[in-house]
């Protein structure tokens, strides 16, 4: 369990000692404030989204519709504020309303029709998608200046993007670990027919973190708008969000087949995806070999955490 | 069982009254018996008329420069002074990519690097490749305008959500835009061929010279809502609106050549046969007259563009068809830029190059066996250090 | 009730999918009457043929309890070094054709060995395999396609014997080759390892083997998709995109429980056939290319929505 919590946390650090290292040589700097800068704004958006993925996947769903979720509150947000600061307040709620909405139709589709959760949000996301390219063809609306802010400000070196992801990710933590929802959540996750003969209403905990995930997925997608000054239809997917942040949350430690982990060990997997990213850039690696060495990564610590496992509680682990 | 019987009933009624049902609905965009411009649709959000009409006046412009490096020519050039950027070298110049996901950009980088070894001021070349992702070019200026760049060149992924970025860097550094623009004044200049709406027009204008009136024409776009792929369509749009030709169809192929095949043998099915295919980009344009040989139908008339695998076809198999072009020779012009701006020169802005088309006539000059299927041959490049081999060829 | 309507209602409730097939393909004699023309119908199956084997192919891993995220990426692979490998050489065409297969086998091997001796739930190995694959072929080639398919090489998945084309051929054989192996003493360990493999663990079934082998069949079917695809289309890095996603809706489509256990090879092909249908379908109909996601989205929803409410019933 030690490892699964803080490995990652370890290998970040390792990982940054030997890039800031081989970057130096290179003749550069890993730590210069403009690049540290741009590595937290870069993770923010994504620690954003893995955070609600780590709820799914902690209560043994997953969400595959957050990229299109992502796109779509992008464009509801910029095009309801319009360029106007006082339309700000009500884009950010009818971001969060739409969003909801659509965490509320992927807990649906999974409680109540019992679609598996990988065809139900990889339909919603197709729905979405079809929306998105019937109604668009590129970037769409304007947000304020006043509302870029929360893009491009920061406190010191850290943006104030990093501090939203980080008060997600507290109140995510709180939720997971001080609430009675909390327990049910990973209760559903560690074994569905347990939870449920043990009282808890397995369904209404499976929609509310589908809303919850849908939700920071919407979080996620104002950040962006104020980050591009506009909405995109392909920002999401085209970031890889989906993939990504499934990746960021297993790298953390969390079990994919659910009721292990937590947002911590997500916060480091977006910290360290980040951090072979900046080193990267640094060293102008090309992109493609970039793609080999995050597949590695990714394969290679989900490995290792397993075989920890194994040695702490022989013969319980999932076999798919 | 029951409410299994009941769901699939619900399905199937659904599609039964979809199929009876859309005989009304169709979106004039991809069936229409009108020769008259309904079957090209509605006109695209890009379309700009003025920006159109002073490309279709550049086409016919002579280009002002060495007659032998259309990459450092300009048409109707406007110039302005940069004695204020004015700096001693060696030069750290910058670049920050938004990508090299298609053999076009990949030609095209191969291009620019060529073109910084070919001087020697330019001590340092950063370039930071943002993987197609708005958030990350984002980023990666910021990142760039940290390391002591003397200017920055960029390459925005969309133009929109570039801007404030790139404002944010003309603060700090002499910055040179090039393919796809911005939406702000500030860069030293802005570097592209003449255009989507050119790109386009030659083409639709092509088909109409050999397609005889009344002909039925499918057009087959990349994907909607890319500005450059936008205004191609519109002015083809506007050529074939005025034109006798009868556009059947307009189709997405998202660039894929087995989707592109299947796409055209279905028309060629549904229709009998098609007299010309027009396209806003080449990728797909090998697999477009496939389709037809495998139908075992002669190819017609038809827009490619300058990828080897086209051009080598367009030459063995007789085609006939023209291949306007967008150069990645314009990859080159930006680093030239950069140093005329920091040695004070005044430069072109906006710095319009040529953009050269490749006909029956001069087809010859550009089919080079050696290089790889989908080498652009508008490249600039054959006397760069590193040739062949650098671009794959042999 | 009509006789004729109680046997649709009989074959809905054992096979919805052949039912929403059949109603399609009524739909689509409706529209099109041409389509009906052996010559185009055979065209039809030629397009629908790699879709269908790798389908087949997903059909294995997924009834085992598993996923394969990596087969698209793996077809973009296998076409872009079979191109630089043959580099228009007419006598290297079949050798290279052994070395895809060969390839395939060693990719799903490595699936295989990683998810089932390392524990690594097989959405993330085969999501790791994606971007290696994808990144290792790019960085190989450096960015760009390279060398030339041969004649010989494309004639598999363009040309015909007689009006039959090849590619209907070998999707014959490939299903064939599927369905006897259902029907095998592998076909129901694999049955029983999707179904529960602590159980089928319990009981002797060599549950390890039979989910490493589920993952080569899986990529060598995904080698011989791309064989086809890539004689049909060519050379390009767009060829693979997004396949792993559509074979795996096709399989669901088709019935096929994800997790494992239920479902079989037959309706997971026929989901694959349904997809392609639909997609001539809709461009019969003119429905534009961007609703065309959502409709597939709809669809899928649904047909999983049919499948679930059955398997409780």
């Amino acid at each position: 369990m030690k490892l699964r919590e803080h490995g990652v946390w370890g290998a970040l650090g390792l990982t940054l000692i030997v890039g800031g290292i081989l970057v130096y040589a290179d003749g550069g700097s890993l730590f210069t404030q403009s690049s540290t800068v741009s590595l937290l704004q870069r993770a923010a958006g994504l620690g954003i989204v893995a955070i609600g993925q780590t709820l799914a996947i902690l209560a043994g769903s997953l969400d595959l519709s957050v990229a299109y979720v992502i796109s779509l509150t992008s464009l509801i947000a910029a095009e309801t504020m319009d360029g106007s600061s006082g339309m700000i307040v009500p884009a950010i709620i009818a971001v969060l309303g739409v969003s909801a909405g659509i965490g509320l139709l992927n807990g649906l589709l999974i409680t109540k029709l019992k679609i598996n959760a990988f065809i139900a949000t990889l339909g919603v996301g197709l729905l979405i998608k079809g929306y998105l390219e019937q109604g668009y063809a590129g970037p769409a609306g304007s947000v304020p200046t006043s509302f870029q802010r929360l893009g491009y400000d920061r406190i010191g070196p850290v943006p104030l993007s990093v501090l939203l992801m980080l008060a997600v990710a507290g109140v995510a933590w709180i939720v997971l670990n001080r609430t009675r929802f909390g327990h049910h959540l990973i209760a559903v996750g560690g074994d569905l027919d347990v939870a449920r003969l043990s009282g808890v209403r397995t369904d209404w905990v499976l929609i509310r973190t589908h809303i919850i995930c849908s939700v920071c997925a919407g979080i996620a997608g104002l950040y962006l708008a104020s980050r591009l000054g506009a909405g995109a239809p392909r920002v999401g997917s085209e970031g890889g969000y989906d993939l990504e942040s499934i990746a960021a949350v297993v790298l953390g430690g969390t079990v994919l087949a659910g009721g292990r982990g937590g947002v911590t060990g997500t916060v480091g997997g977006v910290a360290l995806l980040a951090a072979i990213d900046g080193i990267f850039n640094q060293l102008a690696v090309d992109p493609f070999f970039k793609q080999v060495v995050r597949g590695v990564v990714i394969v290679a610590a989900v490995a290792i955490y397993a075989m920890s496992l194994r040695r702490k509680a022989p013969g319980k682990v999932a076999t798919a | 069982m029951k409410i299994s019987t009941a769901l699939t009933a619900v399905v199937v009624t659904a599609m039964l009254f979809a199929a009876a049902g859309c005989a009304s609905d169709v979106p004039t965009t991809t069936q229409s018996g009108d020769p008259k411009g309904a079957g090209t649709g509605e006109q695209s959000k890009f379309f700009v008329q003025a920006d159109y009409d002073r490309e279709i006046a550049l086409r016919t412009m002579t280009a002002q420069g060495p007659a032998d490096k259309p990459w450092e020519q300009a048409l109707d050039p406007k110039t302005v002074d940069t004695t204020k950027y004015k700096k001693a070298g060696p030069y750290h110049l910058c670049f920050s990519n938004a990508g090299v996901g298609n053999p076009w950009r990949q030609v095209g980088i191969k291009n620019m690097q060529a073109e910084v070894k070919l001087h020697p001021e330019i001590k340092t070349f950063t370039v930071a490749d943002a993987e197609s992702k708005d958030d990350k070019q984002i980023s990666d200026i910021t990142d760039l305008l940290g390391k002591g760049c003397d200017a920055l060149i960029v390459s925005p992924n969309t133009t929109a959500t570039l801007t404030p970025a790139v404002e944010q860097a003309c603060a700090k550094v002499p910055v040179i835009v090039f393919d796809r623009g911005v939406n702000t004044k500030c860069p030293v200049t802005f570097i592209n061929p003449i255009g989507g709406y050119a790109f386009g027009a030659t083409g639709a204008e092509f088909l109409n010279e050999k397609v005889k009136a009344g002909g039925k024409i499918l057009a087959l776009r990349i994907l909607p809502g890319v500005d450059v792929l936008e205004t191609r369509w519109s002015a083809a749009k506007v050529a074939f609106d005025k034109s006798q030709l009868n556009v059947v169809g307009v189709e997405f192929t998202d660039g894929d050549p087995a989707k592109t095949k299947t796409i055209v043998t279905n028309y060629i099915q549904r229709f009998g046969n098609i007299d010309g295919i027009w396209m806003d980009a080449g990728a797909t344009a090998v697999a477009a007259a496939e389709a037809f040989e495998d139908a075992g139908k002669p190819v017609p008339p038809l827009v490619g563009e300058d990828q080897q695998d086209f051009l080598k076809m367009w030459q063995d198999k007789k085609l006939t068809a023209i291949s306007p072009t967008y150069p990645t020779f314009q990859w080159r012009t930006p680093v030239i830029a950069a140093l005329k701006i920091l040695n004070g020169e005044a430069v072109p802005s906006p710095w319009k190059l040529p953009q050269p088309t490749i006909t029956q006539a001069n087809l010859s000059q550009y089919v080079q066996p050696n290089m790889p299927p989908l080498h652009y041959a508008m490249c600039g490049c054959t006397t760069l250090p590193g040739y062949p081999e650098t671009w794959g060829g042999k | 009730m009509s006789s004729l309507a109680l046997r649709a209602r009989k074959v809905s409730a054992r096979q919805p999918i052949l039912l929403i097939l059949l109603t399609l393909l009524f739909v689509l004699a409706v529209r099109q009457p041409e389509f009906y023309d052996p010559a185009s119908l055979l065209a039809f199956l030629k397009r629908a043929a790699p879709l269908v084997i790798l389908a087949a192919g997903q059909y294995f891993v997924i009834v085992a309890g598993d996923f394969d995220l990596s087969v698209g990426s793996l077809v973009t692979a296998e076409v872009v070094i079979a191109a630089r490998l043959i580099d228009g050489d007419p006598s290297m065409t079949w050798p290279v054709i052994a070395i895809m297969i060969g390839f395939g086998l060693v990719v799903g091997l490595a699936n295989g060995l990683i998810t089932t001796l390392l524990h690594v739930p097989s959405f993330i190995t085969t999501l790791g395999m994606y971007l290696i694959l994808v990144g290792a072929v790019y960085t190989w080639t450096g960015g760009s396609p390279r060398g030339a398919l041969t004649e010989q090489f494309r004639m598999l998945g363009r040309n015909s014997i007689g009006i039959v084309p090849y590619a209907v051929l070998i999707l014959a054989c490939v299903a064939t080759i599927a369905l006897l192996l259902m029907r095998s003493d592998f076909g129901k360990t694999l049955l029983a390892t999707g179904d529960n493999p602590r159980t089928a663990r319990l009981s002797g079934v060599p549950v390890v083997r039979a989910r490493v082998i589920a993952f080569i069949l899986s990529a060598v079917f995904a080698a011989v998709a791309a064989i086809l695809l890539g004689g049909f289309g060519g050379v390009s890095f767009q060829v693979g995109a997004g396949l792993e996603f559509s074979a795996i809706t096709a399989v669901v489509l088709g019935g096929v429980a994800l997790g494992g256990g239920r479902g079989t090879v037959t309706a997971a092909m026929l989901g694959a056939l349904t997809l392609e249908v639909l997609f001539t379908l809709l461009n019969v109909l003119g429905v534009s290319g961007a609703l065309k996601s959502a409709v597939q989205g709809l669809i899928i929803i649904a047909a999983v929505a049919i499948g679930a409410r059955r398997s409780r019933s």
